[in-house]
């Protein structure tokens, strides 16, 4: 018994994705009625294609649940770094999204030499690598050398922020 | 135009410096990324979209086919070298590759891979360039019933042949195809699944999307399993063939170039099921049964050339009617949509010079390939011995720069982010990711054909198909849809005899 329980359980999980699949089709179709069938001719219009994708996302909501039901499950995917013995390392995701999101919320205030290295740096940390000095100087050697990359070479601002006037 | 003469011009403008160095860069990037784990020709060519607008687009593509073709001969070393299952191209070659490689032929393998990648790379392309003139006399003839159908037909292919659960191909393709319905209807102006917001007015950024699905998505997922133990790398040294290996690896070459190109070239989910079948061929037709198992070098020689000569295939459909069969060849589709290129039967006379440019440069580029695999092969090799965590870091690092180049918005980092989630929840259950790239790409494409046929047709449904050709391509489609289920149900009614259970079970394995 013991043995089927994380099974059972990675399948409850799966339920959230018909579930979202159910979300997105009812989204295209409540959004497509909104729209208005001026300047179409017959039976297509601006609402037929989301509401024809709308209708096979809800189908295929269901025809997962009800393969989900008689106990179908969708197959991880494998790859040459990946081990699917042990679970969903959620520690490691949360940090490296945490790394994206700290460089999304900077990139435009400080800039990219600063928000690039702190999301080399912050990923780095989250996937377990502790050469800290290491890679503080990888981190600050490739977002200013992009930046240099970008802004000289490429035609490509990327934002400068706090380093104004050094850079 | 007759396609040879074309090809000589094609080859003038392929040889200028300038070009023979983009060439190299691509084939040279190309082989990198192919060696190293995690990260595929799709999610380079979408991160260097935002890079190459400043190009010219000739110069662009012929670096983009380089990156196509390199990732092609980089995936054969690291599915031969690394003791761990690799994507699903490379997955046949690893069998005997890897073999091969513990009983100290490793070096053969890489060379009888790199060889057979250089022969069905060649015949391939040549292939390619004495058939798209042909294919575009006949695409010329197509009306849009016909477009529409083929691109309905690449849908269905893709989301029934790759995978094994047709369920979820087809929700993969759905979430795709509402992607690429977000943002301005092009025929009535109106805005869909946009909440009103400015910057999803456009659509979502191609490069944002490309990044976010491949690469975030791959990081993410890689990242929550990654391996601890370190990547064990089997060594090698002078990379060569004797004589008996010469001997036993052209046959298969030729095969699996033969196999290859055609599968290639129809919408059927790239290189997985033609490796597989040409594995099965040389199985059975080898004069050393007793090697498969015990690493055969033809089980790596065909289906080293299938995945070349496919490759090449899939540049048909791509070049002469627009329509894209893999995820790398669905993200050039996009590229060249950015450079406001359409591609169809018309792009063989409006861009000649980009299209036969680049058909000769591939030709260059499989040469490059061969001079820098052969000996370097152990060079290459070392790539693998890269710190997992600088490479998955680079990955996010380039992907966020590419996802905040293409606009210049904050935004788009955040979107980056969305779709990235995405791509990690559908590796996790088991959605295909090339359904949606295909359905976000070639969704919007679909959808005018659709309303050009019904405007053509005066909004009679029979419009869709009034042609023998469209009516020939839907009977394909019945038969992709109706004929994978009635055999798995004839195949449990016949195993099971009948008994609730076990055919219960054969539902599960089918799933």
């Amino acid at each position: 018994m013991s043995s089927t329980a994380p099974a059972r359980k990675g399948g409850r999980s799966e339920f959230g994705v018909a579930l979202l699949l159910l979300a997105l089709g009812v989204w295209a179709i409540v959004d497509a009625l909104g729209l208005s069938d001026l300047a179409s001719r017959g039976p297509v219009s601006a609402k037929t294609v989301p509401i024809v994708v709308g209708g096979l996302l809800i189908a295929m909501a269901v025809l997962l649940a009800v393969d989900l039901l008689r106990g179908g499950r969708g197959e991880a995917e494998g790859g040459e770094d990946v081990d699917l013995s042990h679970g969903a390392d959620w520690r490691t995701i949360g940090l490296l999204v945490a790394a994206f999101a700290a460089n999304a919320l900077l990139i435009e205030r400080l800039g990219w030499p600063v928000s690039g290295a702190i999301l080399f740096f912050g990923t780095t940390f989250a996937l377990g690598s502790r050469r800290f000095v290491l890679n503080a100087l990888i981190s600050v050697g490739l977002s200013v050398g992009t930046w240099y990359l970008f802004n000289l070479a490429l035609g490509i601002p990327l934002p400068v922020g706090i380093l104004k006037g050094i850079l | 135009m007759d396609g040879v003469s074309s090809l000589l011009d094609g080859f003038a403008t392929a040889i200028t410096p300038i070009n023979l160095l983009y060439a190299f860069i691509g084939v040279l990037l190309g082989t990198a990324i192919g060696v190293l784990p995690g990260i595929g020709p799709a999610m380079t060519i979408a991160l260097l979209l935002p890079i190459t607008v400043s190009l010219e687009p000739t110069q662009a593509f012929i670096m983009f086919a380089g990156i196509y073709y390199g990732g092609m001969y980089g995936g054969s070393t690291t599915s031969i070298l690394l003791n761990t299952p690799g994507e699903s191209a490379s997955v046949v070659t690893a069998i005997e590759g890897n073999l091969m490689a513990k009983r100290g032929r490793g070096a053969a393998a890489l060379a009888t891979a790199a060889i057979g990648s250089f022969v069905a790379g060649t015949i391939g392309t040549l292939a390619l360039a004495l058939l798209a003139p042909v294919i575009v006399k006949l695409a010329v003839q197509m009306g849009a019933p016909d477009y529409f159908a083929v691109m309905v037909l690449a849908f269905i292919a893709v989301t029934t042949v790759l995978g094994s659960s047709m369920v979820r191909g087809l929700a993969s393709l759905g979430v795709g195809l509402l992607i690429g319905t977000i943002g301005i209807d092009p025929t009535s102006g109106q805005q869909r699944l946009t909440f009103g917001i400015p910057e999803l007015a456009d659509g979502i950024d191609v490069v944002v999307l490309a990044v976010g699905l491949f690469a975030v998505g791959e990081a993410l997922w890689v990242a929550a399993h990654l391996r601890r133990a370190p990547v064990e790398v089997i060594g090698v040294s002078n990379v060569r063939m004797t004589r008996d290996d010469w001997r036993r690896s052209w046959k298969p070459w030729l095969r699996g170039t033969a196999i290859g190109f055609p599968f290639g070239a129809v919408p059927a989910g790239g290189a997985e099921i033609p490796t597989f079948l040409s594995y099965a061929v040389e199985k059975k037709l080898t004069k050393h049964p007793e090697d498969f198992g015990n690493g055969a070098i033809e089980g790596v020689a065909g289906p080293e050339a299938t995945n070349n000569a496919s490759a090449a295939g899939g540049l048909v459909p791509l070049l002469t009617l627009g329509i894209p069969t893999t995820a790398t060849a669905a993200v050039m589709l996009g590229a060249f949509q950015t450079y406001g290129i359409q591609p169809g039967p018309r792009l063989l006379d409006t861009q000649a010079t980009l299209v036969w440019g680049l058909i000769a440069s591939l030709f260059i580029g499989n040469v490059i390939l061969l001079a820098l695999n052969l000996p370097l092969a152990t060079v290459w090799a070392r790539l693998l011995r890269i710190p997992r965590p600088y490479l998955y870091a680079g990955i996010l690092f380039f992907a966020s720069i590419g996802a905040y180049a293409a606009n210049n918005s904050t935004f788009d980092l955040w979107l980056l982010l969305v779709i990235g989630l995405l791509g990690f929840l559908m590796r996790r259950y088991g959605l295909p990711v090339v359904p949606a790239i295909i359905g976000i790409i070639l969704g919007p494409a679909a959808e005018k054909q659709l309303r050009r046929a019904l405007q053509i047709s005066n909004g009679e449904l029979g419009g869709l198909y009034n042609t023998w050709f469209s009516r020939a391509v839907y009977a394909v489609i019945v038969i992709l849809l109706v004929a994978p289920p009635l055999i798995r149900w004839i195949r449990s009614r016949r195993d099971a005899g009948g008994t609730p259970i076990a055919q219960h079970h054969a539902n599960v394995e089918g799933q």
